[in-house]
């Protein structure tokens, strides 16, 4: 039954989430989950990176070494990419989507080095579809006050409310969930490939891997980066 | 569920999987239409290629997420089988 009638082959596929190990907190069952030691693994690979780029910008020299030039090419492209779309107000905001860009990055390709990536779980995309919509909410209320906010609520006509906070509602979950389904169909896809072709998959899933976890992983982060600046930036925009 | 059994039951969720992908008819038309006029500006303008890269493929992600919506329904009926009682 399940995964047999499936799969007439009855090869193994894995691609779900498994629990490690669970411990009890306030009487609730808490699972560590695959998620986590991969959410982990790809902290400990930026932190490390963290500290060696801030070792080398603390002893920078004039002429750059090559690990000095590539931090510096990753936070100038960085800048010029938020600068590119924020404008006046991508200084507050430079920390933020630099950080979600690396880590969405990472997250997505680490399946190339045999970790699940942890943004095939929806509980880590929507936590961070859930960050943009704080933000959204928090920099309208900032920028364009109260009035502003109703005013936006009642655009055309004021009958318009309800399906406007519809479409508000509707921006963090198709917002992690557009990141979620590109992520878990290069997941699924690969683990059915090594499962049901197990046998032939020697050399050649590689051209796969380099389209789903690669590109498709590079042009994801861009997407959910490009798209939470300009739903912020909107935010913040005033009418006059 | 009365005489149905868990095979019935699995192997219509398998048609229901099929249908739910064929979502991605509209997408695959939508991202076709977004990179044709894409290319026929830059013919136009080779000056603007990377802007017009980018804003094209912003568009196509945008026009994907309903035939992912499509994707993720055929894997909760394989995967997830709501169904089963």
């Amino acid at each position: 039954m399940g995964q047999g009638i499936l799969l007439s082959a009855g090869a193994d596929i894995d691609f779900m989430i498994h629990g490690v190990f669970s411990y009890e907190l306030f009487g609730q069952t808490v699972w560590i989950t695959t998620t986590h030691v991969c959410v982990l693994i790809v902290m400990l690979v930026i932190t490390a990176f963290c500290i060696a780029a801030n070792r080398a910008v603390k002893h920078a020299s004039d002429v750059p070494g090559t690990f000095q030039n590539v931090v510096e090419l990753v936070v100038e492209m960085l800048d010029k990419m938020i600068g590119g779309v924020m404008g006046k107000f991508s200084p507050k905001f430079r920390n933020y989507i630099g950080t979600i860009f690396i880590f969405i990055l990472l997250s997505n390709i680490s399946g190339l080095f045999g970790l699940r990536p942890p943004t095939a779980d929806y509980g880590v995309t929507f936590a961070m579809g859930i960050m943009t919509f704080v933000l959204i909410h928090y920099n309208q209320f900032k920028y364009q006050k109260v009035k502003g906010v109703i005013a936006g609520l009642c655009d055309p006509w004021p009958i318009w409310a309800p399906i406007n906070i519809i479409g508000d509602i509707a921006v963090p979950i198709s917002l992690s969930l557009r990141l979620f389904a590109n992520v878990l169909s290069g997941t699924v896809m690969l683990a059915l490939v090594y499962a049901l072709l197990s046998k032939i998959a020697i050399i050649w899933p590689a051209a796969l891997h380099v389209y789903f976890d690669l590109f498709s992983g590079a042009i994801q982060t861009y997407v959910f980066c490009m798209l939470t600046m300009t739903y912020i930036t909107n935010a913040c925009t005033t009418d006059e | 569920m009365g005489e149905f059994n868990n095979n019935f039951i699995l192997g219509c969720s398998a048609i229901g999987a099929g249908l739910a992908v064929i979502a991605g008819i509209g997408p695959g038309v939508g991202q076709g239409i977004a990179a044709g006029h894409a290319a026929a500006a830059v013919g136009r303008n080779p000056g603007a290629k990377s802007d017009v890269t980018s804003t094209m493929l912003l568009g196509q992600a945008v026009a994907e997420t309903t035939g992912l919506y499509g994707l993720l329904i055929a894997m909760l009926l394989l995967f997830v089988k709501p169904l089963l009682p």
